[in-house]
């Protein structure tokens, strides 16, 4: 027996000094192979006589074992080995740049209208549309400004040299307010919504274009009267510019197709030399910037919406959606908007996902 | 409409300063765009005594002056002016002082040697006027030392905006009266005493066209002097932002401004005949005072004698008979005019002035009177003579409008309750009379300055705007009950999800031009009836209704491109201006895609730049259209994507043959060339208004679903087909041979060349198929692969061996 235990002396060495699994895998076919050592021995066994068997029998066992076990134990020091090296060849340099995808934006001005949407919605009101390539009945006669009205020179129109069916003369809307015809007649009363949309005038400067974009809000109801106007408009500039000290200044004026009719101006501090919007405009390095013009819907429009005045009531403000986003967002180059600049758009633009919620707040943070 | 504070205490006692009154009249309505004080600039200028004056010894036209300012230190200046003499007293600025007119600081110095302790002031650079032949003479009495803020007073300027419905606030004595109404003096009567006429009105006036000239009163000055008019009148319509020209002249226009009542005084040399007010004949020509001919029709009512015509009426007198320094004998003409005839006539000459802006609007009929007396009393005074007695010819529209009034309106409609005395109060200060009307009424009666006032309302703002808008409480809307209530329409919601589609794809939304020059509209016309183009555009590149969103696009890719940046994804939604029904517009929501440079920029990894291609285009255009809701598993990729597209290179989706939901592809060459486009632009065109909308679902909950219990298989197939096939039909084919168990079909690979025989191609399509209630047996596998070949074949594809 002494042999068996040299031999496996012999084998644990030699599988101590194994290099590659095929060194491995060669002792363990001499050792455990059909015509291994230690398979030799095992089939020794069943010629052996009962004493010797008990006595033998754990020894080769154990030899086999032993074997087994100091096989198993290199081969996974060998693979593990052979993982690190390989490995360690793969290393990438991550300081290397990943595969860029381009972010895109959504414009200022759809996401003031999106804004906007939102606020109103929470106040019930729905948005409404019309064309923009208007007749002179919706963009005029019917808001009660007759044809030698002067506040239609006042519009600066674009004019086309199309008349429709009924000979009204076609001409590019010079504001948003017609859609107040539209949807009375279209959905009666009573009526809460709000017209986006772009406007045309022909006027072009500095703080001008020939297009701009509106947003008109119109309700009609019972009931309805200025401080309804007042409350209407303060509750949604507080939401808008997520600030609860905006004062409104209503200071009387005229519209045709509004009457009482009110200029709306909201007050400003003069910071880092810029308006930011909040406080009273009448404090020290303060000021009013007008930001609505408003009243209540004429008797004459209510007619011309098919309603019945003595019935209906309500009230209709106008604002610059361009010049909310502005306000807000402090760009101060309006021209910029319509340039499709893809550096403007990217500094200036929003995310995909900045929709604006009511719990998530609908202004998106510089 | 400008005006000073002592013009204003013409009319309106009262203690409340400049401020107090600016203030007031934003709260009016009369919007105050700005107070200028002219004096606050002059605190730091002296009355000041030349003592003596000496010639300077380097320069013959300077001299050297010895000034005195009541201190006993005479301070030595050099100055240019040539009426400086001992004895005169003028103005001295000091170093210190900020010259008015070109905001220089003055300092002491030396002029060709002489020390110089100040200037010596004309009036043109305190900003007090234009003259400047010489420095300013004061009376001898001018108390030297004070500072010449002090002396002048302070005057300040008002500067208001009128909105169109207030002619009576044209003139100062109407603004007057909105401010007596409002607490902030009395406001003071008029006095027109009326002349007693020396002799009857030599000149005939004849009215011919009483629908436009209802009124005409006329009256004769004999033995006028003109010239320049006083200082004060001078001043007066300085601080108005008007020029004097001469005392007649400027006579009328300080009445005008004044009391918001234009008139115009003609040369009676001049005149030929009968004065007649009548319309024009077509053709007729006239020479205005601003020195400009007009061409007149026969809608327009002007003022003409024998020789011809001398007026547009209303508007602007004519340069031949206006009246010159040479003027003996006026006609004073006080007319009232039709405001609609004024306003069409000035619209159709493009022809504005300070007479028209108030005939347009409606100056007061009852105070014709008046204005001839005010104007008759003013040319007396000044430029003397003897006054004919009035002419009048026709009658202005006196009928005064009533309007039924309920009191309580002002709280129903102008959210305020203001008491009945105090409605009243305010209503007589503005000269509106309250009787009681029925019921708890009232019938008001409108007073004659106030054409735009109609209607309850009207008088509710009357009421509200004097108690003041401030007064008004803020009421909450009445609101629904529980969580407000979704309002957006189903277009509005496709609208909103394809924007932010496209911006989380790497898009940037431009908001570009709706009008665009006409070829460029022209190029992408859908032939509808042809384009919108404006008749007075601003500019030609701003001329005709975009009939697609891409020319905007494209412009703004090249503007971006000509600025360096290498790769642009540009996309845009709006709408697209069509021909409609019954001569209306026809406006489409449409969105539009422009790529253009590079797709990928040259990289460690990827290599070169890579350039966009149309399959990045038929990219966006199906994953947008999957947001928009179409059904972008039924579409059919067909031709026909327009002239604007590269023919090879471009197509349209449809749902069926017809309905096109969107084209996209390369541009066709000639298209980027017009648009100055250089290397390869994709571009896609989603028609978003084509899109079927959804049937609306009755709930949230969706249709039951459970993932099979049995595994997916796949099994390649490839066909050799014709060249010419589409790789679509092909696929389409396939996926529809057995729809029992064919769930999807991937083509994978394109292949010409080796092995496939010459105008043919191989594809390679992926089929996934699906067991149901059991797996394949090998029977099976062969039926739907057979089904697949058989379809295949139908498209002549051989299966690949």
């Amino acid at each position: 027996m002494e042999q068996l235990e040299q031999q496996q002396a012999e084998t644990l060495g030699a599988i101590a000094d194994a290099a590659t699994p095929e060194a491995v895998e060669a002792i363990r076919v001499a050792a455990l192979g059909k015509q291994g050592w230690v398979s030799a021995l095992l089939k020794t066994l069943g010629g052996m006589s009962p004493e010797q068997r008990q006595s033998e029998g754990p020894k080769i066992h154990a030899a086999r074992e032993a074997v087994t076990v100091a096989l198993a134990a290199r081969k996974g020091a060998l693979e593990a080995a052979a993982l690190d090296a390989r490995l360690a060849a793969e290393t990438v340099d991550l300081s290397l740049p990943a595969p860029e995808a381009p972010r895109g934006s959504v414009h200022p001005v759809s996401q003031v209208m999106d804004e906007l949407a939102e606020i109103f919605a929470d106040m019930g009101f729905a948005v409404a549309s019309g064309p923009e390539i208007e007749d002179d009945w919706h963009n005029f006669t019917a808001l009660n400004m007759p044809e030698t009205h002067p506040a239609r020179a006042m519009h600066d129109t674009f004019y086309f040299p199309d008349k429709d069916a009924e000979g009204r003369a076609m001409l590019l809307r010079t504001h948003t307010s017609p859609v107040q015809i539209r949807a009375m007649l279209k959905q009666g009363a009573p009526l809460r919504v709000i017209a986006p949309g772009r406007v045309y005038r022909s006027d072009s400067d500095a703080t001008h274009t020939p297009m701009f974009h509106q947003i008109e809000g119109l309700v009609i109801d019972k009931g309805i009267h200025l401080g309804h106007l007042k409350w209407t408009l303060e509750t949604f500039l507080k939401a808008f510019f997520e600030r609860d000290d905006i004062v409104l200044r209503l200071r009387p004026s005229y519209f045709p197709f509004t009457e009482p009719s009110v200029e709306v101006d909201v007050g400003y501090t003069v910071v880092n030399g810029k308006r930011v919007v909040g406080g009273g405009g009448d404090v020290a390095n303060g000021g009013w910037m007008e930001v609505l013009g408003s009243g209540m819907v004429n008797r004459r429009v209510i007619e011309f919406g098919g309603l019945d005045p003595d019935q209906w009531q309500g009230f209709a403000f106008g604002t610059g959606v361009d010049r909310l986003a502005m306000l807000k967002y402090g760009m101060d180059d309006l021209r910029a908007f319509f340039d499709g600049d893809v550096r403007w758009l990217r500094h200036y633009g929003f995310g995909a996902l900045d929709v604006p919620t009511l719990s998530g707040g609908v202004g998106v943070k510089a | 409409m400008k005006f000073s504070l002592s013009w204003l205490k013409d009319h309106l006692d009262t203690g409340s300063d400049a401020d107090a009154i600016a203030r007031k009249l934003t709260a009016l309505g009369l919007e105050i765009e700005g107070v200028e004080d002219a004096s606050a600039a002059l605190g730091a200028f002296r009355i000041a005594r030349v003592l003596t004056a000496e010639k300077h010894p380097q320069a013959d036209k300077l001299q050297v002056l010895s000034v005195d300012l009541g201190d006993g230190a005479p301070l030595q200046v050099v100055c240019g002016a040539p009426n400086a003499r001992a004895g005169l007293v003028g103005v001295l600025g000091l170093p210190g002082a900020v010259v008015p007119a070109n905001g220089m600081e003055l300092r002491k110095s030396a002029i060709r040697g002489v020390e110089s302790n100040g200037m010596m002031c004309s009036t043109r650079e305190l900003g007090l006027g234009e003259e400047h032949d010489g420095i300013i003479e004061l009376p001898a009495d001018a108390p030297v030392g004070a500072t010449f803020a002090d002396y002048l007073g302070s005057d300040p300027v008002f500067d208001v905006a009128i909105t169109p419905n207030r002619p009576d606030c044209m003139g100062v004595y109407g603004i007057a009266r909105d401010l007596a109404a409002a607490g902030l003096g009395t406001l003071k009567p008029v006095d027109a005493t009326p002349f007693a006429g020396a002799f009857a009105c030599p000149v005939d006036i004849r009215i011919e066209d009483a629908e436009g000239c209802p009124a005409f009163y006329g009256r004769v000055i004999r033995g006028v002097k003109n010239g320049p008019s006083p200082q004060w009148l001078q001043d007066r319509l300085k601080s108005a932002g008007q020029r004097p020209i001469s005392a007649l002249v400027d006579v009328t226009n300080y009445v005008m401004l004044a009391y918001g009542r234009p008139a115009h005084a003609y040369d009676l040399a001049k005149l030929n005949g009968a004065v007649v007010a009548r319309r024009a004949t077509d053709g007729e020509k006239v020479v205005a005072l601003n020195g400009k001919e007009y061409t007149l029709d026969s809608t327009m009512t002007v003022i003409a004698d024998a020789a011809g015509v001398h007026d547009v009426a209303g508007i602007m007198g004519g340069e031949h008979s206006g009246c010159a320094d040479d003027t003996t004998d006026v006609l004073l003409e006080v007319a009232y005019f039709d405001p609609a005839r004024i306003a069409r006539t000035g619209q159709a000459l493009a022809l504005t002035s300070d007479a028209r802006g108030r005939f347009e609007r409606g100056v007061d009929p009852a105070f014709l009177d008046a204005g001839i007396e005010l104007l008759t009393r003013l040319i007396l005074d000044i430029c003397g003579g003897e006054a004919s007695e009035v002419l009048r010819v026709g009658a202005p529209p006196l009928a005064r409008k009533t309007v039924a009034y309920d009191p309580a309106l002002a709280g129903r409609l102008g959210g305020v309750a203001v008491a009945e005395d105090e409605q009243r109060r305010i209503l007589a200060a503005l000269g509106f009379e309250a009787a009681a009307g029925e019921g708890s009424g009232w019938t008001v009666t409108v007073p004659t300055w106030r054409p735009d006032v109609d209607g309850a309302a009207d008088i509710v703002e009357e009421v509200i705007r004097v108690h003041g808008l401030d007064a008004v409480p803020s009421t909450p809307l009445p609101r629904a009950d529980g969580v407000a209530k979704p309002t957006a329409t189903p277009a509005q919601i496709v609208e909103r999800r394809v924007r932010r589609a496209a911006a989380a794809r790497g898009l940037n939304e431009a908001v570009t031009w709706s009008f665009l020059p006409e070829g460029e509209a022209e190029h992408f016309a859908e032939g509808n009836g042809g384009l919108w183009v404006l008749a007075n555009p601003i500019s030609e590149d701003l001329k005709a209704m975009r009939p697609s969103l891409l020319p905007g696009l494209l412009s703004a890719t090249r503007r971006n491109l000509d600025r360096g940046a290498a790769s642009v994804g540009l996309f845009e939604i709006g709408r697209r201006y069509l021909r409609g029904e019954a001569g209306a517009s026809d406006e489409k929501l449409s969105l539009a895609v422009v790529l253009a440079g590079e797709k990928t920029p040259r990289g460690w990894k990827s290599g070169k730049a890579q350039a966009f291609d149309a399959f990045d285009a038929k990219a966006e255009a199906l994953a947008l259209l999957a947001e928009a809701g179409a059904p972008v598993d039924n579409l059919q990729v067909m031709g026909e994507a327009g002239p604007q597209f590269h023919p090879g290179q471009s197509a349209t989706l449809r749902l069926g043959p017809k309905t096109v939901l969107a084209r996209f592809g390369m541009l066709h060459p000639a298209t980027a060339k017009a648009f100055d486009l250089d290397g390869p632009v994709a571009a896609v065109e989603l028609f978003l208004d084509r899109i079927p909308p959804k049937k609306a679902a009755p709930g949230f909950a969706r249709p039951h679903y459970a993932p099979p219990a049995l595994q997916a298989v796949t099994r390649d197939f490839a066909f050799l087909v014709a060249a010419g096939v589409p790789a679509g039909d092909l696929v389409r084919a396939v996926k529809g041979a057995d729809k029992a168990n064919i769930v999807a079909a991937r083509l994978f690979d394109d292949f010409r060349g080796q092995g496939v025989p010459e105008g043919q191609k191989s594809l390679a399509v992926e089929v996934t198929l699906q067991p149901g209630e059991k797996s394949y047996d090998d029977a099976a596998l062969k039926a739907i692969a057979d089904k697949v070949v058989a379809a295949a074949g139908k498209l002549g594809g051989v299966l690949r061996g």
